[in-house]
C-alpha cells in the first residue's frame, strides 16, 4: 500500500506571476503596455478630481477654488442629507436609532462575534418597536414629530427596513398560499400576486397618497408616508412571494413525504422542513429582492417624501451651491452602495454557513 | 390436514394470518381500489395484517406494490374501500390520519433525510414536535436507536457527509425514534450500491426479530425467505397470490407469480 502525500505546494510569487502571466510573449507585452495606459489616464484624472484636487474643507461655495471636487458640500449639507427637516434639537433620537441599526447588525458580519444571534433577533423585533416610539415621539413626555418632516437618509432607511421586514413575512404566507390544495385560498393568493405585480410602484405610490384617500371615509386618514409604506410592502411582498414559491417548488416531493409519514402536520412540516431549506435555497434571489426594493424606495419623491435622493437633489438646484450636482450623486450613490454591499455579502456570508452540503 | 386447510384458506381470500402467533388484526384493508385519474392502479385489496407479523410485497415494477404501502398512511389517497389502522379508519379527516402516521413508521427508497438537520436532528424532530416528548429524553432515544443501527458515532454529521447505507440506517433509526407499532419499508434498498445493502438489510432483519409489525416492499428474496411471515404477489394492481415464504418459492399457485419467480431468480 503506498502512503498518502500532501498535495503539491503552490507557491504565489508575484514577480513570477507577473512575468508568466503579463510579459510572457510580445503581443500580451504590448496589450499589457496599452491596458496599462489607458488604466493610468483614465483613473489618473479620476482620483485628481475626487481627492489630490478636491475641496474638504471651508463653509461656503467661494471655498472651492481648485478644480477637484467640492466635498465641502457634502459636509455642509450633511445633517439635511442624514434628517431631512427632522428638528435640529430631537435629532439625538433618530441617532440612537442608527446606533441601534448599528448595534443589532455589525454584530452579523463578524463570524465569532458571541450571542450575534441575539443582536440579529433584536434587530428584527426590538429596534422597529423602540423606533415605532422613538422616531414619531408623541409618547413618554417626547415631542412629536411630523412625519412629513423626517427625510434623507433615515427616511430611507425606515422605509427599506419596514418594506424588507414586512414584505418577506407576508411573502412567505403569499408563497405558501399559492400553492395551497384549497381553491379560495390559492386563488386570493394567485389574484394578490398577480395584480400587485403587474401595476408599477410609481403607480402604486400615486394611488396610495392621492386615490386611497377619496375612497377612506371621512375622517379616516392615515399619514401619507404610512400609505407609501404599506403600498411599497404590499408591492414587495408579491414579488417575495415568487421568489419564495421559487425556493418551494425544488423542494423534493420526498422531503414532504418524509415530513407527513413522521406525522407531523401542515404547519410544523413547513416551518420545520420545507422553509429552511427553501428560503436558504433562494437567499441570492431574495437579498436580490431586498436590495431592489432599497433603490425603489427613491421612488417616494414623485409623491412629495424626502428620502435620500430627493433631499440631494432639492440641494444641489439651490442657486448659493452652484455646480455640485455630481459630488452629490456621487455621495447618494455611495451611500446605496455601502448598504447594498453590506446586504450581499451578509447573504454571502448566510449562504456558506446553511450550506450542508448535500442537495436532496 | 388442517395445515392445509388453513394454507387454503391464506391463498383463496388473502387476509388470514399465516401463523401461530397471529393476535390482534393491526391494519384491516377491505374491498380497496385506487384510481390516478382514469387509471385503476389498485384493484380491489383486501388485507389483513395482524400484529408483529412481517410482510414482504413483492411484483414487477408498476404493478401498484409502493402505492399500496403508501396507502396505508395515507400519502396516496384511495377513492374505494376501507383502510383501518390500529382501529382508525382512514378518512378525510386529518386529525384522523395524522394520529395513524404517528403509529406507523415509513422508510422510502430515496432515505428523504432532511438535509438541514444533523443525524442527530433528523431522529429527534418528529418526537419533540409530534410527541411533545422533552428535547433531552427524545435525544437520548435518538442516540439508543442509533446504536441499534450501529452508527452512534455519526449523530452530529449531515446527511450529506454520509454513505447511502449509512443515511437508509438513519432513515430507520428515525422512523423508529417516534415508537411505531407499524413499519413501512418502500424498496429501502434498491437506491443502495450493492456492497451496502447488507448492512441495511442486518438492521432489518434484527428489527423483524423483535416483534414489529413490518411491511416491506422489496425484491430481496433471500431477505423474504428468512424474515417474512407472508409473501405477496402483485401484478397489474392486484394481490395475486400470498402465502407463507416456502410454499410461495417452492410451490407458487398462479401462473404470474411462477413467471416473475424465474425471471428474479434465474438471471
Amino acid at each position: 500500500m503506498s502512503e498518502s502525500m500532501a498535495p503539491p505546494v503552490r507557491a504565489f510569487a508575484p514577480v513570477q506571476w507577473v512575468r508568466n502571466n503579463l510579459f510572457n510573449t510580445w503581443y500580451n507585452i504590448l496589450l499589457t503596455l496599452v491596458v496599462g495606459y489607458l488604466l493610468v489616464t483614465s483613473l489618473w484624472p479620476l482620483l485628481n478630481w475626487a481627492f489630490f484636487d478636491a475641496n474638504f474643507a471651508g463653509e461656503s461655495p467661494s471655498d472651492c477654488t481648485s478644480a477637484g471636487a467640492c466635498w465641502l458640500f457634502i459636509n455642509q449639507r450633511m445633517n439635511f442629507f442624514m434628517y431631512g427637516f427632522y428638528p435640529d434639537e430631537l435629532q439625538w433620537r433618530v441617532d440612537i436609532m442608527f446606533a441601534l441599526l448599528a448595534v443589532a447588525f455589525v454584530p452579523q458580519f463578524i463570524e465569532r462575534f458571541p450571542g450575534r444571534r441575539w443582536f440579529g433577533i433584536f434587530g428584527m423585533t426590538g429596534l422597529p418597536i423602540i423606533g415605532y416610539f422613538l422616531i414619531p415621539g408623541g409618547w413618554f413626555g417626547l415631542e412629536e414629530v411630523q412625519s412629513s418632516k423626517w427625510g434623507g437618509l433615515m427616511l430611507t432607511l425606515i422605509l427599506a427596513y419596514i418594506g424588507i421586514l414586512g414584505s418577506l413575512p407576508l411573502g412567505v404566507v403569499l408563497a405558501l398560499g399559492r400553492r395551497s390544495e384549497m381553491p379560495i385560498i390559492r386563488g386570493f393568493c394567485v389574484i394578490f400576486i398577480e395584480v400587485w405585480r403587474a401595476v408599477p410602484l410609481i403607480t402604486v405610490l400615486f394611488m396610495a397618497s392621492v386615490m386611497l384617500p377619496l375612497f377612506l371615509p371621512e375622517g379616516m386618514n392615515f399619514e401619507k408616508l404610512m400609505r407609501a409604506l404599506i403600498g411599497l410592502t404590499l408591492w414587495q411582498s408579491a414579488y417575495m412571494a415568487e421568489v419564495i414559491r421559487g425556493g418551494l417548488q425544488a423542494i423534493p416531493r420526498g422531503q414532504y413525504e418524509a415530513g407527513s409519514a413522521l406525522g407531523l402536520g401542515y404547519w410544523r412540516k413547513m416551518r420545520l422542513i420545507i422553509l429552511p431549506q427553501a428560503l436558504t435555497l433562494v437567499i441570492p434571489g431574495i437579498v436580490n429582492t431586498f436590495i431592489s426594493l432599497f433603490m425603489d424606495t427613491t421612488l417616494v419623491l414623485i409623491i412629495g417624501l424626502f428620502d435620500i435622493l430627493g433631499t440631494v437633489q432639492s440641494t444641489v438646484t439651490d442657486p448659493a451651491w452652484q455646480n455640485v450636482a455630481i459630488e452629490g450623486y456621487v455621495f447618494v450613490a455611495f451611500c446605496f452602495w455601502v448598504f447594498c454591499f453590506g446586504m450581499s455579502r451578509y447573504s454571502q456570508n448566510l449562504e456558506r454557513k446553511l450550506d450542508t452540503g448535500h442537495k436532496t | 390436514m388442517t395445515e392445509q386447510m388453513q394454507t387454503q384458506q391464506d391463498r383463496s381470500d388473502g387476509d388470514a394470518v399465516g401463523s401461530a402467533k397471529a393476535e390482534k388484526t393491526i391494519i384491516r384493508v377491505e374491498d380497496m381500489h385506487k384510481w390516478y385519474g382514469q387509471f385503476h392502479v389498485l384493484k380491489n385489496l383486501n388485507l389483513n395484517v395482524a400484529q408483529g407479523e412481517r410482510i414482504v410485497i413483492c411484483g414487477p415494477s408498476g404493478s401498484g406494490k409502493s402505492t399500496f404501502i403508501r396507502c396505508i398512511n395515507r400519502l396516496e389517497e384511495h377513492q374505494q374501500g376501507k383502510i383501518i389502522v390500529d382501529d382508525v379508519e382512514l378518512t378525510n379527516d386529518i386529525r384522523q390520519i395524522d394520529s395513524v402516521r404517528r403509529e406507523v413508521g415509513m422508510v422510502f427508497q430515496h432515505f428523504n433525510l432532511f438535509p438541514h438537520m444533523t443525524v442527530l436532528e433528523n431522529c429527534c424532530v418528529a418526537p419533540i414536535w409530534v410527541r411533545k416528548t422533552p428535547r433531552k429524553e427524545a435525544e437520548a432515544t435518538a442516540m439508543e436507536y442509533l446504536e441499534r443501527v450501529k452508527i452512534p458515532e455519526q449523530a452530529n454529521k449531515f446527511p450529506g457527509q454520509l454513505s447511502g447505507g449509512q443515511q437508509q440506517r438513519v432513515a430507520i433509526a428515525r422512523a423508529l425514534c417516534m415508537k411505531p407499532k407499524i413499519m413501512l419499508f418502500d424498496e429501502p434498498t434498491s437506491a443502495l450500491d450493492p456492497e451496502m445493502i447488507k448492512e441495511v438489510l442486518d438492521v432489518m432483519i434484527e428489527l423483524a426479530g423483535s416483534g414489529m409489525t413490518m411491511i416491506c416492499v422489496t425484491h430481496e428474496m433471500g431477505f423474504a425467505k428468512t424474515v417474512a411471515d407472508r409473501v405477496i404477489f402483485m401484478d397489474a394492481g392486484e394481490i395475486v397470490e400470498s402465502a407463507p415464504p416456502h410454499e410461495f418459492f417452492d410451490n407458487p399457485r398462479e401462473a404470474r407469480t411462477q413467471k416473475f419467480l424465474q425471471q428474479i431468480l434465474h438471471h
